[in-house]
């Protein structure tokens, strides 16, 4: 009994093994080559995938994914890690890869870890766009960035100069996760525009990473003032990070002292503007992130574009858009909210 | 109570003092560790003594002492309870839906809710290893899944904003009397409460029986499985009670509310002097682990030291704590040993021991 | 001591038809590419699940596991950053780190007499801790394209990754040591009663020791495995990956008590658990919803076996009282 029970399990090992034995032939993935369409082909399968699911903002950009994909009849779907990890988002890459979808549009996590992952979907025909945060540029066929580095960079210091006020201090910067390429892109011009003559009073004493997460975030807000009891001013270039920071300063002593901004939603963010704890904040419209993005993506796998520099696209009512360096397609310039506009915006 | 004659110099009452005392020894000896370590820290910077700081520190405390508590109580029965973060994080979630869904709801019921949820989750708990006779950690090592992943099926995608919340509920996460935040005084009622039943009543006193020795506790007559049931739901009720503030106190909810922290609640109760082989501690101990615990991680910044040396010493401090323990359980045993060896050459005929029942 | 197959074959047996229904209702599951995912995902856990079994037979458990492949990982993304360029060198390096770490845990069970379970929770915290100690926020995911590649590279001609075949090879030798070797007769003595086998002449002690210290080596080498897969080196690496280890082992048919089970089950969990998760999530079944599944699984492995026992016990019992 025991030697056949051994024996038909390592049959049954060997037979399953040999159903995996095929060699992966297979699908060429929509041919580009050839001539250039000029509209954006019906039923494509458009997937989404954020740095993590349960996050406002990008809730936001999806819904707006969602909207040009109706309108140029493909299918939607959006997918993603709960936590801000690069690691997840390889496992959700290779099951839409399995699954066929035509075009991946990722915001990702970490610049250099996803992109075996993005690389190997590529090569079994999958397109991939990355939008709101880059990958290195020879795994994605396009990028789709809301606001150049700089000009998030030069509103971000000069609100919370603004802020501060002309004697200037001690200010911190509560960022996302320590690998995000967009955050890290965002601090560098940061740092340079604080070199600045007219920024010389602003000393930046601390960099803290909040993961994207709000207990970590309300928690390395918390032992930011415990440590800098001085600190002037917190910026937080990340929706939950200024959010988390916002609920912290406005329930503790530091209210009204310590200024806050950042790049916030106008929903979470309306009760700390009314009551004085953040002045004023930036964003863009993520809406129009994700319309963008589901546009280019359309786009991409129609073969209307291919990613070199200089080819135009039309994305539905944003209008034209053109390609720049690297394959990069830009929204527009971020857009400070306070408390005279705030009330106009529900998102 | 146990029906003994208290005369002087009698086997038992020696060697439970000689017990007792070792374990007040080590609750005292974590309060003193907690002192000086804020004072240390007041000395490098007086502001970690400022009244934000410590109203700060005992809201980040009391959900794990709250959590502790419960925690100590199971593992008093020579069990453990690895699904209390999920428990809290689906408890959070669903106080947060519900004040979402609707927003007039009063706080009590709200808070009854959670306790009911995690009760129930507590329940499957109990019934699996009370009635099944699985050991804990399978258990609960698996419903830490299946609790988490009800969770995420629920959550994935959505989140509560603390921005939908009823103001009220979120004044109570930061509310303080006189200094004191409203948090951190349930947490003292809640323990109070436990610390008085597990001394006071027979059942609180046979979890002890039953974490020193299941099989005599058996044959004594004391209903083991029905403790240990009671054990579960009451550390489930308590990580639901824990989700209701998490959610007051953060406001911001997600599927991940909680994840992780079945580690940290573990190491309180072990520094907190409560054996992890059953039979000894008190929730006091427990909740002052959770303060040390919580301390030791606001201390490190002030202190100069990176904050991410302080995973590494909770894992130190486990290690040591056990440590410790077992030091002091071989001790206690030798001593009971000669009390023994002694009582029997002086007290021969005495020996055989009187009716339990009390 | 005879050995019961019935649940290796057991597991097999819902691996088969599981991969058969899912095949027909989920469209890619069984395809060549879902095994490589799924192959991809079974290797790390098989690693550490392996000598895992080995720990748990003897009656003891180490939770520490994913925490030594994530400090691994930290220690090899440091090394590599500071300029360390040599593979050999480097996997070299892991593997003592990670035996010197099964061996702490190692002492601390033998040596100082505590209970496995909570020395393995502090070492799961220290070593974690550690980890963030070593790289902090950071991750280190530069690489160089070839190492990461080949990690995860097919066996010429088929897709399926080529580590594979050093999971086999452990999982061989192991088995061997196990089912056919005094030594491993030894580990089935030692976890049935550790008293006896020790006046019985084995070294339970040493053992032990020596357990734990491959426990620790092997969750070094799916840490070097998992860095090289994900190309990212981050102090969560692999968190929680503990559970899903002893959720084979358990599911693999070794009893939690000690002294019975086999690795053939253990491997077949392994498989089992990563198809079921891989075919779910073709079906957009959400990953992390998933881990009821897995959890359910691990509860009724155990559950299922007790109360079947109980059953059996309390029918003899009715049995012998009107029989008499």
């Amino acid at each position: 009994m025991k030697r056949t029970a051994a024996a038909l399990a390592a049959l049954l090992l060997l037979g399953l093994s040999a159903t995996a034995c095929a060699e992966d032939g297979d699908d060429s993935g929509g041919g580009d080559g050839g001539a250039k369409s000029n509209t954006i082909k019906s039923g494509l399968k458009i997937a989404f995938l954020p740095k993590q699911v349960n996050n406002p903002y990008f809730t936001t950009a999806g819904n707006g994914g969602k909207t040009a994909v109706g309108e140029f009849k493909g299918t939607y779907s959006e997918t993603g890690p709960s936590e801000a990890s690069a690691s997840s988002q390889v496992s959700y890459i290779n099951t839409l890869s399995q699954q066929k979808t035509d075009v991946i549009v990722v915001s990702a996590n970490d610049k250099d870890a996803i992109c075996g992952a993005l690389n190997e979907a590529r090569q079994a025909g999958t397109k991939v766009v990355t939008y709101d945060s880059d990958t290195k540029p020879d795994c994605r066929d396009l990028f789709v960035n809301q606001a150049t580095a700089e000009g998030i960079a030069k509103s971000q210091i000069k609100l919370i100069s603004d802020a501060v006020g002309p004697d200037g201090g001690k200010i911190a910067i509560l960022s996302a996760t320590a690998n995000a390429t967009n955050q890290n892109a965002w601090i560098e011009m940061m740092k340079t525009e604080l070199a600045k003559p007219e920024y010389s009073k602003l000393q930046l004493v601390a960099t803290v990473y909040g993961d994207d997460d709000d207990q970590k975030s309300f928690t390395e807000a918390q032992g930011l003032l415990a440590k800098y009891p001085d600190l002037k001013g917190i910026i937080s270039p990340t929706t939950v990070g200024v959010a988390a920071a916002g609920r912290y300063l406005s329930g503790s002593a530091y209210k009204g002292k310590v200024a806050l901004t950042g790049l916030g939603t106008p929903n979470q963010m309306r009760a700390f503007v009314k009551d004085g704890t953040c002045k004023a904040f930036a964003l863009w419209n993520p809406a129009d992130l994700g319309y963008l993005a589901a546009y280019a993506a359309g786009a991409l796998a129609s073969g209307m574009i291919s990613g070199k520099e200089g080819e135009k696209f039309t994305a539905g009512k944003l209008g034209e858009f053109t390609v720049g360096k690297n394959g990069e397609v830009l929204l527009g310039e971020p857009f400070t909210f306070n408390a005279s506009n705030i009330d106009q915006f529900n998102f | 109570m146990t029906a003994l004659a208290e005369r002087p110099g009698d086997t038992r009452t020696r060697g439970r003092v000689v017990a007792q005392r070792f374990f007040v020894v080590r609750e005292l000896g974590i309060g003193l560790a907690l002192l000086l370590l804020i004072v240390i820290t007041a000395l490098v910077n007086p502001r970690f003594l400022a009244a934000q700081s410590i109203k700060d520190l005992l809201l980040g405390s009391t959900i794990l002492a709250i959590l502790a508590t419960g925690q100590a109580i199971v593992v008093i029965t020579r069990n453990v309870d690895l699904s209390v973060g999920s428990v809290l994080g689906l408890s959070a979630f669903a106080v947060g839906t519900l004040f979402v869904s609707a927003p007039g709801t009063p706080i009590p019921v709200a808070l009854a809710m959670g306790v009911a949820l995690g009760a129930a989750c507590g329940a499957v708990n109990g019934l699996l290893i009370a009635a099944a006779r699985v050991p804990a950690l399978v258990v609960t090592l698996g419903t830490l899944y299946v609790f988490r992943g009800i969770d995420y099926t629920w959550a994935t995608g959505k989140q509560v904003n603390a921005a939908d919340m009823p103001a009220g509920f979120l004044r109570m996460g930061t509310k303080a009397v006189l200094g004191v935040p409203v948090l951190a005084l349930f947490a003292v009622v809640v323990l109070v409460f436990a610390g008085y039943y597990l001394r006071a009543f027979r059942s609180g006193r046979e979890l002890y029986a039953i974490g020193s020795e299941p099989a005599a506790a058996r044959l004594n007559g004391i209903p083991v499985g029905r403790r240990i049931f009671g054990a579960f739901v009451v550390s489930g009720a308590l990580a639901g009670f824990a989700g209701v503030l998490y959610a007051a106190r953060f406001g911001t909810l997600d599927a991940n509310a909680g994840i992780n922290s079945e580690l940290n609640v573990v190491a309180a109760v072990v520094v907190g002097g409560v054996a992890i082989f059953g039979g000894s501690g008190s929730v006091y101990g427990a909740a002052l682990g959770a303060v040390l615990l919580t301390t030791i991680g606001a201390a490190l910044p002030v202190l100069g030291v990176s904050p991410f040396w302080q995973r590494a010493a909770v894992g130190a401090l486990i290690l040591a704590a056990i440590g410790l323990d077992r030091i002091l359980m071989a001790r206690v045993g030798e001593r009971l040993r000669v009390i023994g060896g002694r009582s029997v050459a002086e007290n021969a005929p005495d020996q055989r021991k009187g009716a339990r029942r009390a | 001591m005879r050995r019961s197959y019935a649940w290796d074959l057991g597991i097999i047996v819902a691996l088969v038809l599981f991969v058969a229904v899912a095949g027909q209702t989920i469209e890619g599951v069984g395809s060549p590419r879902f095994w490589r995912f799924v192959i991809l995902e079974v290797i790390p856990v098989a690693l550490i699940a392996l000598p895992l079994a080995l720990v748990v037979i003897t009656g003891e458990i180490d939770l520490s596991v994913a925490s030594v492949l994530g400090l691994t990982c930290t220690v090899l993304g440091q090394l590599w950053a500071w300029g360390v360029s040599s593979l050999p060198l480097l996997i070299v390096l892991c593997l003592l780190l990670g035996a010197a770490l099964g061996a702490v845990n190692g002492v601390f069970v033998t040596v100082f007499g505590l209970p496995s379970l909570a020395v393995t929770i502090g070492t799961l915290a220290l070593y974690r801790g550690l980890a963030y100690v070593v790289l902090g926020d950071r991750a280190v995911a530069n690489y160089p394209t070839t190492w990461t590649r080949n990690a995860i590279a097919a066996i010429p001609g088929l897709t399926i990754p080529w580590m594979i075949l050093v999971v086999v090879a452990v999982a061989v030798i192991l088995g061997v040591i196990l089912h056919a070797t005094p030594i491993g007769r030894g580990l089935y003595a030692i976890g049935n009663n550790a008293e006896a086998s020790a006046f019985a002449g084995i070294s339970v002690a040493r053992t032990k020791f020596w357990l734990f210290v491959l426990t620790g080596a092997m969750s070094a080498l799916a840490g070097v495995f998992w860095t090289f897969r994900f190309a990212s080196a981050r102090a969560d690496n692999a968190t929680g990956l503990e559970l899903a280890a002893v959720a084979a082992v358990l599911l693999g048919g070794v009893s939690i008590f000690g002294g019975r089970g086999g690795l053939v089950g253990v491997l077949a969990a392994v498989v089992l658990l990563a198809t079921l998760r891989n075919a779910l999530q073709l079906a957009d079944v959400p990953a992390n919803a998933l881990t009821i599944v897995t959890g359910s699984l691990l509860i009724a492995s155990v559950v299922g076996p007790n109360v079947a026992t109980q059953a059996r016990d309390a029918l003899r019992r009715r049995r012998a009282r009107t029989a008499t």
